[in-house]
């Protein structure tokens, strides 16, 4: 409110503010509109009152409505899981087959097993089964324990060297020190591996490292280094590598000499239940390497 | 607005009086004065607009079998719309863009051409409370009753009165909230399921919503939509030039304006008017506006250029027997002419902007006409797979992974071969289809949908001339031969 003064130009009313003698005429804002906006206020106390809103000294003021963000995501989550149970019972009492056979149950299993995969095994094997130094690529078409769907599944279950009675065992025996081989035997050992993958670049030398790996390692990894499911020994003639390095000769010399041997724990000891095994297995079958 | 001002004054003539920067709403009682060649013509396009507006949902479109079967439909849940034979998919929302664009530049070519004839006869706004006001005047009598009997106390009569007015807004803009909800479902499906209950929540809360726009907007804020918070007449004036025609009160005739004192009759009362101006003050042309504003203050904000007051004003021309035409639809460039005393015969409808106007509509029409003409009846989209970028395979061998998606727009099964180009000795396979390593695929799409193929690549390394080939996908539609090639990456290993 201010006193009323007429613009002469015009003849409309200023509100009686001026500036550097320019004033400013009155065009009144529909009362309706004020009206409006001091509802919005009342609005928002009343939110305020029945939400959670205000910080106190000792927490916040919870609203008198009770409402929470957290126990409205619990129900969420308990929603998706009453959801979800239809296919996993159906999933539970399926065999892998006839999972990967039936596309609803096979697009349910690939969905829920990426992202289980994800929160789960993606710490060491990457996201995709993209593998790393010592972690095999789970996408490639070699296998240390068989790429079959009942093969992946018994080693998600037990896992690998771990304390389950029924997970996988296998070790490589050290052959470094002199006893049984010299390092001049490593070197030739070593060279005879990568002809294997025609990866070779002395082949003389290769040719004394034959005798050397009909002897020692063909009981393993196969009389042409086809590697051993049953064991979890390496193909060596695939060309792809467990233990990938810069000199991948060195890296062979250092696992025949002081051998390494990955531990895989047992999912099931770790929590998963069977149903969510199997559509990780389906999962890691379809990464592009299942057999 | 300078009338309403003036109003504001009047009740308080003390000039050191306070000046309330909130204006009280006080309702303007539009005059429904059912005659006159604007009001026919407005009763015209508000009969078409409203027909279009409630038959368009009920024209059947064949499109075979399983597939809707309404002309005009926009389906949202099924990411579809459909405009008789066309049919736009998510991805081609730009033709309503073009739409969009065409209809800002025909109301630009309009406005500079008849000024808002849009908002006086054409917006929905004006439509439904032009008809809003017409269902008042029938029950509860012309401009002076409903000014004295909302103004006297409550009795039988008002309250039946009253009440017939709102039933009637009710049911009007109950019919317009299920008129609008009809373009985005099966309209006779939709219908039965709102009258049985079975629609959806959103069904009848979209109805609900714009069955309460059209009660309040028409029935209660009316003029006050146009002045507070429609944009258009705020930008009006950059919309006009003085070549456009609006409603325009002639000045130069009609001042000064004075009351008629005693009966005047034919044209020999001519004589009466020497030394004043022709306005005999009758204030209809206020009580006929739709927006309560006085014309004769001359181009306003607040006009709606619906030209009820050129009827008005023609009216009462006729009974003192003066010239028609004190307000008409004129350019202010005539006007100044007609001012001077010259005749004018014609307007200049030609000009620089409207030309420009027109050009840019033809323009954008024959763009969007043209890319309709020929629209791709498929397309393809390729991912490559993020994690891993690549695989190495035993032999030396270096696997991809894509992600094939084929939109394939009609509504037939799609089939559709995939080649490879630009990595040597590059194969497929897919997964779910039968056979690996292979250089062509065919590949089948179901009708009106988007197949997804996982799609694996394999190349010898020695194929490789860096980590990065270019890769281009080949997809030919069997049935047309049409081809659309993607290009992509294949990535591989840095190599020495």
């Amino acid at each position: 409110m201010a006193n009323a003064e007429k613009d002469p130009v015009s003849g409309q009313y200023t509100t009686g503010h001026e500036w550097d003698g320019i004033k400013e005429l009155n065009t009144p804002l529909p009362r309706w509109w004020v009206i409006v906006f001091y509802i919005t206020i009342v609005w928002a106390v009343g939110y305020c009152v029945l939400y959670p809103s205000w910080p106190t000294l000792n927490g916040y003021w919870a609203g008198t409505l009770g409402w929470h963000s957290r126990t409205q995501v619990a129900q969420e989550i308990e929603q998706a899981k009453s959801a979800k149970a239809v296919y996993l019972s159906k999933i539970q009492d399926s065999s892998l087959e006839d999972i990967v056979k039936d596309k609803d149950l096979l697009n349910f299993a690939m969905a829920g097993g990426r992202s289980v995969f994800n929160e789960n095994c993606a710490a060491c094997h990457g996201v995709g089964g993209v593998g790393a130094y010592g972690f095999p690529n789970l996408a490639d078409d070699q296998w240390l324990w068989g790429g079959a769907l009942d093969d992946i599944r018994t080693t998600i279950t037990y896992g690998i060297r771990n304390t389950n009675p029924n997970s996988r065992q296998s070790e490589m025996p050290a052959w470094g020190g002199g006893d049984p081989l010299t390092d001049a035997q490593l070197d030739s050992l070593a060279e005879y591996v990568l002809s294997l993958s025609k990866n070779s670049t002395n082949p003389a030398v290769a040719q004394q490292g034959a005798p050397i790996f009909a002897e020692r390692c063909s009981p393993c990894h196969g009389e042409a280094g086809e590697g051993s499911q049953a064991v979890g020994a390496p193909a060596l003639a695939a060309g792809i590598w467990l233990y990938k390095g810069k000199s991948q000769k060195a890296e062979i010399i250092s696992q025949i000499k002081n051998p390494k041997g990955g531990v895989m724990p047992s999912w099931t000891d770790r929590g998963l239940d069977e149903a969510t095994i199997k559509t990780l297995a389906v999962y890691v079958h379809s990464l592009g390497g299942g057999k | 607005m300078s009338s309403k001002n003036e109003a504001l004054v009047d009740q308080n003539s003390s000039e050191s009086r306070k000046v309330s920067l909130y204006a009280k709403h006080s309702k303007a009682y539009p005059r429904f004065l059912n005659k006159g060649s604007f009001r026919r013509l407005k009763w015209l396009v508000t009969t078409i607009l409203l027909a279009i507006f409630w038959i368009t949902p009920w024209i059947r479109w064949d499109r075979g079998p399983g597939a809707a079967s309404q002309a005009i439909l926009l389906d949202l849940p099924g990411r579809r719309a459909y405009f008789f034979a066309i049919e736009i998919w998510p991805q081609e929302v730009y033709y309503l863009t073009g739409l969009l664009i065409i209809a800002a530049l025909s109301l630009f070519f309009v406005s500079a051409l008849l000024g808002r004839v849009w908002c006086g006869f054409a917006c929905f706004q004006t439509v439904w409370t032009d008809l809003f006001v017409w269902i008042e005047q029938t029950f509860e009598g012309d401009r002076n009753r409903r000014m004295q009997r909302d103004n006297a106390p409550w009795s039988t009569d008002k309250l039946l009165r009253k009440s017939g007015t709102q039933v009637c807004w009710i049911i009007i803009s109950l019919l317009t909230g299920w008129g609008f909800v009809l373009y985005f479902d099966n309209a006779p499906t939709l219908t039965r399921d709102l009258l049985t209950g079975q629609a959806s929540i959103n069904a009848y809360g979209f109805m609900a919503l714009f069955s309460v726009f059209p009660y309040l907007l028409a029935g209660f804020a009316r003029e006050q939509v146009c002045i507070y918070m429609c944009p258009y007449s705020r930008f009006q004036s950059a919309m006009f030039d003085e070549h456009s025609l609006i409603v325009s009160y002639e000045a130069w005739r009609g001042e000064p304006r004075g009351k008629l004192t005693g009966a005047v009759q034919g044209r020999a009362a001519a004589a009466v008017f020497d030394g004043r101006g022709h306005c005999v003050d009758c204030k209809m042309c206020v009580q006929v506006c739709p927006t309560g504003i006085d014309i004769r203050n001359g181009s306003q904000l607040a006009c709606i250029g619906c030209a009820l007051c050129v009827d008005a004003c023609n009216s009462v021309m006729d009974r003192v027997g003066l010239p028609r035409g004190l307000i008409s639809y004129d350019s202010s460039f005539n006007q100044m002419g007609r001012a001077k005393g010259e005749t004018v015969v014609k307007t200049r409808l030609w000009r620089p902007r409207t030309f420009l106007y027109l050009a840019l509509i033809a323009l954008v029409g024959f763009v969007m006409a043209y890319s309709l003409s020929t629209r791709k009846t498929f397309d393809a989209n390729v991912l490559h797979e993020r994690s891993p970028v690549y695989v190495e395979l035993s032999g030396n061998r270096i696997r991809n992974g894509y992600t094939l998606k084929i939109l394939n727009m009609v509504r037939q099964d799609g089939h559709f071969r995939l080649t490879l180009e630009g990595v040597p000795d590059a194969t497929m396979t897919i997964i779910g289809a039968s056979g690996e390593g292979l250089s062509s695929v065919d590949l089948t799409t179901a009708p009106d949908e988007v197949g997804t193929f996982r799609l694996f690549i394999t190349a010898p390394k020695t194929s490789l001339k860096s980590n990065k080939s270019d890769l281009t996908l080949v997809l030919t539609d069997l049935d047309s031969g049409r081809i659309v090639r993607h290009r992509n990456l294949f990535a591989g290993p840095d190599l020495e």
